[in-house]
C-alpha cells in the first residue's frame, strides 16, 4: 500500500538474529488444541506462515480447517497452545485484536452489502470523514488506487452497487478491503468455490499479487488444481491433526489426495 | 498494472442485461413515480378544473403534510427492514399532548410543549425498538401491540383527563404550523434561496470531484435537475402567491411547506453524508456484514425506532394543527397504513436497504392528490380506499419485482 494508512498494531520489531538470514515466520502456531466439550477439533497443531508466501490449507470436510482459521482470526480461543506474531507471543482472543495485528479474514459469504457501492463497502466501519461528513472524494480516490495496485481491472466504476458485480469481482472487493486496512495476513476461505473459469483465474492472479507484495496468504481450498497453481507451501489436515506440511513442490495430486483421505502417504518426500 | 483486456471486454461492456437492470433495479429513482404523479394531476384537472386552483393546491399540500411526515418516519424503519405500525397513534399522542399543555388551562409556552410532545413520541418509538432488539421479537407484532396500547392510553387521556373528550388548539404557533403563511415576498425569497443553494452545493461537489481527478456524471444531468427544481419552485410560488381567500385576501406559501422541506433536507443529509446514515443502509442491506465491520447493529436499530417515533411526533403536531384540536373521534387506525404507503409508493423497499427521504415526500403528495382528487370528481369516499389500495399494491409489486430481478441477474 502506498498511501499512509495508520498502523497502530503493536507488532514487535524483528529481533536482530531474525533480521539476518532466515526471517522469523509472520505467524507461528505451536501445539494449538481446541476442544468443543468432548470433541477435539484441533490436536497439537504446529504451523508456520511466512510473509510473501501462499500457504494452502487442505483437508476433507470436518478435518478442522475452519476451526483452525477461526483460531487464527480470533473467533475461537484455543484450549491450549501458543500463537507467535513475528516471534512474539500474542493472545488474539477477539476478531478485533486479530484485525489490529493485521490479520484479515475473507469468509465465503464475503460480508458485503449488495445495496451499497464499492467505495462504501471498502470503507464500511472505517469511513473517512471531514468535520463528521463522509469524505466521499478521498474514499473514492483511495479505493481506485487500491484496486489498481492489486491489478483488479474488471471493474467499470467504483460507484457500482456491489450487488451488480460477478462472484469473482465480489471476491476481489473483499480482498481489496482487507489490503486497504494494511493486512499482513489474509485468510481466504474457499475463494474460488462457485466461480467460473475466467473469474477463478482472476482470483488466483489476485492471490499471487498479494504474495508478491509481501502479504502472507492462507487459502483454504478443496480444488487441488487451484492449490497447486498458487501455493508456495501446503499444509494438510486430517481429523484435527496437521498431518503434513512443506513446500508445494514436495507434493503432487496423488500424494495430496492420499494425505487428505488417510492422513498418511508413502509417496511424499 | 497489467490490463487483461479480454476480461474487460467480457465483463466490462454495458450489456443490454445491465441496461435492463438499471431500468428495473431502481436506478431511475423518482422518474417513474413523478410521471405517475403528472398523469394523476392531468386526469383530475381535466375532470374538474378546480383541482389546480390556488386554494385547492394549497389545501392539497397541507393534506399531504401528515402523510409525508409519517412516511419519513417509516423510512427510518423500512431502511432496516423493520416497520412501526403504531406511528399513527404516536402522532396523535404527540399532537394531543401539545394541544393539551398549550391549552388555556395549562398555558405552557409552545416550545416546551413541542419538546415534551416530541420526547414522548421518541421514547415510545425507542421502547418498541428495545423490545425488538432485546427479545428478538418481530417489529410487526411489537408495534401492532403498541398501536393498541398507545390508542387506548390516548383515548383514556382524552376522555377522562380532559372532560368533554377533546383538546382544542388554542395556541398561535401550534395553529400556525398549518394555518399560517409566509408573505409573498418571503415566499419568493425561499424559492430563490433554495434553488441557489442547491446549485451552489451541487457545483462545489462537482468541482471537488474534478480536482481529485474523478469522473463526473455528465453536466447536463445536473443542469436538467436544477432547471426542473427552478421551474417547479417558480410555479409553486406563483400558485401560493395568488389570492385564494374569498372575503379577505389570503396569500403566500404555508409555513408547513418550508418546514417539511427543511426536515427532508436534514434527514437526507444524515442518510447520505454521515456515518450514521451509511450504517443504517449497511444494516438494512446485510446485518451480518455490518456486524463484522464493527457496527453496533442493535443500537442502530433502537436509534431508527427512536427517529421513527420522533418524526411521527412532528407529524402529529401538524396533524393536530390542521384539525384544530384532537378528540377521541379525530383519527382512525388507517393513517399509519397511508404512512407506509407514502414511503413505499415513493420507492422505499420493504425488504430493507433501499430508500430515501425524498420518496415519502413524493409518495405523500401522490396520496393527497388521489384523496383530494377523488373528492373533487365526486367519487364515493369508499372508492378512495380502493384506489389507494391499488396504488399501494402496484408499488409493492414493483418493489418485489425489482428485488427479484436484482437477485436473478447477479
Amino acid at each position: 500500500m502506498s498511501e499512509p494508512v495508520t498502523n497502530e498494531s503493536a507488532a514487535p520489531s524483528v529481533t536482530g538474529s531474525a533480521a539476518s538470514g532466515d526471517p522469523t515466520p509472520l505467524l507461528q502456531l505451536r501445539a494449538i488444541t481446541k476442544s468443543f466439550g468432548a470433541v477435539q477439533a484441533l490436536r497439537h497443531v504446529d504451523l508456520d506462515i511466512s510473509a510473501g508466501q501462499v500457504t494452502a490449507l487442505i483437508g476433507d470436510n470436518g478435518a478442522g480447517k475452519s476451526t483452525l482459521i477461526k483460531v487464527i482470526a480470533g473467533i475461537h480461543e484455543p484450549t491450549s497452545g501458543e500463537k507467535y506474531w513475528l516471534g512474539q507471543k500474542v493472545d488474539t482472543h477477539t476478531p478485533r485484536a486479530a484485525a489490529e495485528l493485521g490479520i484479515a479474514t475473507v469468509y465465503q459469504d464475503l460480508a458485503l452489502c449488495d445495496n451499497l457501492d464499492i467505495v462504501a463497502n471498502m470503507y464500511l466501519g472505517y469511513e473517512e470523514t471531514r468535520r463528521s461528513v463522509l469524505d466521499e472524494v478521498s474514499m473514492e480516490v483511495h479505493t481506485r488506487q487500491t484496486l489498481a495496485d492489486l491489478s483488479v481491472s474488471t471493474i467499470q466504476s467504483v460507484r457500482q452497487l456491489v450487488g451488480s458485480l460477478s462472484g469473482g469481482q465480489r471476491q476481489a472487493i473483499a480482498v481489496a478491503r482487507a489490503v486497504m486496512r494494511d493486512a499482513k495476513l489474509v485468510i481466504m476461505d474457499e475463494p474460488t468455490a462457485a466461480l467460473g473459469v475466467t473469474q477463478t483465474k482472476n482470483v488466483l492472479d489476485l492471490i499471487t499479487t498479494l504474495a508478491s507484495r509481501g502479504i502472507a496468504v492462507l487459502v483454504i481450498s478443496h480444488n487441488l488444481n487451484d492449490v497447486f497453481a498458487v501455493a508456495d507451501r501446503i499444509a494438510v489436515m486430517h481429523l484435527g491433526t496437521l498431518v503434513s506440511s512443506g513446500p508445494a513442490a514436495n507434493y503432487d495430486t496423488a500424494s495430496a489426495v492420499e494425505l487428505i483421505t488417510t492422513g498418511t502417504t508413502a509417496r511424499a518426500a | 498494472m497489467s490490463l487483461d483486456t479480454s476480461t474487460l471486454e467480457t465483463e466490462g461492456a454495458p450489456s443490454s442485461r445491465q441496461r435492463l437492470r438499471a431500468l428495473v433495479g431502481g436506478d431511475l429513482g423518482l422518474v417513474p413515480v413523478l410521471l405517475a404523479l403528472v398523469a394523476l394531476v392531468i386526469y383530475f384537472q381535466v375532470r374538474n378544473s378546480v383541482f389546480l386552483s390556488a386554494a385547492n393546491v394549497t389545501n392539497l399540500f397541507i393534506q399531504a403534510v401528515i402523510y409525508v411526515f409519517l412516511g419519513m418516519a417509516e423510512v427510518w424503519l423500512l431502511l432496516l427492514g423493520e416497520i412501526d405500525l403504531s406511528l399513527g397513534w404516536v402522532a396523535g399522542m404527540a399532537g394531543s399532548i401539545a394541544a393539551i399543555v398549550t391549552n388555556v388551562q395549562y398555558a405552557w409556552p409552545w416550545w416546551a410543549a413541542f419538546l415534551v410532545a416530541l420526547a414522548v413520541s421518541a421514547a415510545i418509538g425507542a421502547l418498541w425498538g428495545l423490545f425488538v432488539v432485546r427479545l428478538r421479537l418481530p417489529s410487526f407484532i411489537v408495534t401492532l401491540a403498541g398501536n393498541f396500547i398507545v390508542e387506548g392510553v390516548l383515548l383514556y387521556i382524552l376522555d377522562h383527563v380532559f372532560q368533554g373528550g377533546g383538546a382544542p388548539v388554542q395556541e398561535k404557533v401550534l395553529s400556525d404550523l398549518t394555518n399560517g403563511n409566509l408573505t409573498p415576498t418571503w415566499t419568493w425569497v425561499f424559492v430563490v434561496a433554495t434553488v441557489a443553494v442547491s446549485g451552489a452545493v451541487a457545483l462545489s461537489r462537482e468541482r471537488a470531484r474534478r480536482r481529485a481527478g474523478l469522473v463526473n456524471a455528465p453536466l447536463y444531468r445536473l443542469v436538467v435537475k436544477l432547471v426542473a427544481l427552478a421551474v417547479f419552485g417558480v410555479l409553486l410560488a406563483l400558485v401560493f402567491n395568488a389570492n385564494r381567500g374569498s372575503f379577505i385576501p389570503i396569500q403566500g406559501m404555508p409555513f408547513a411547506v418550508p418546514l417539511v422541506f427543511g426536515v427532508m433536507v436534514l434527514y437526507s443529509f444524515i442518510l447520505a453524508r454521515t456515518k450514521f446514515g451509511r450504517y443504517l443502509y449497511a444494516i438494512g442491506g446485510n446485518p451480518e456484514a455490518a456486524r463484522r465491520a464493527g457496527i453496533p447493529v442493535d443500537r442502530y436499530r433502537v436509534y431508527a425506532f427512536l427517529l421513527g417515533g420522533l418524526t411521527a411526533g412532528i407529524g402529529g403536531l401538524f396533524y393536530v394543527s390542521r384539525l384544530g384540536g384532537y378528540s377521541s373521534s379525530s383519527t382512525d387506525s388507517t393513517v399509519v397504513l397511508y404512512a407506509v404507503a407514502a414511503a413505499v409508493i415513493g420507492g422505499t423497499s420493504l425488504y430493507g436497504g433501499r430508500g430515501k427521504m425524498t420518496y415519502p415526500v413524493v409518495g405523500g403528495i401522490i396520496l393527497a392528490v388521489i384523496i383530494n382528487g377523488l373528492v373533487l370528481i365526486q367519487v364515493s369516499a369508499t372508492m378512495e380506499f380502493v384506489v389507494t389500495g391499488v396504488v399501494l399494491l402496484a408499488a409493492v409489486t414493483v418493489d418485489s419485482l425489482a428485488r427479484r430481478s436484482q437477485t436473478l441477474l447477479k
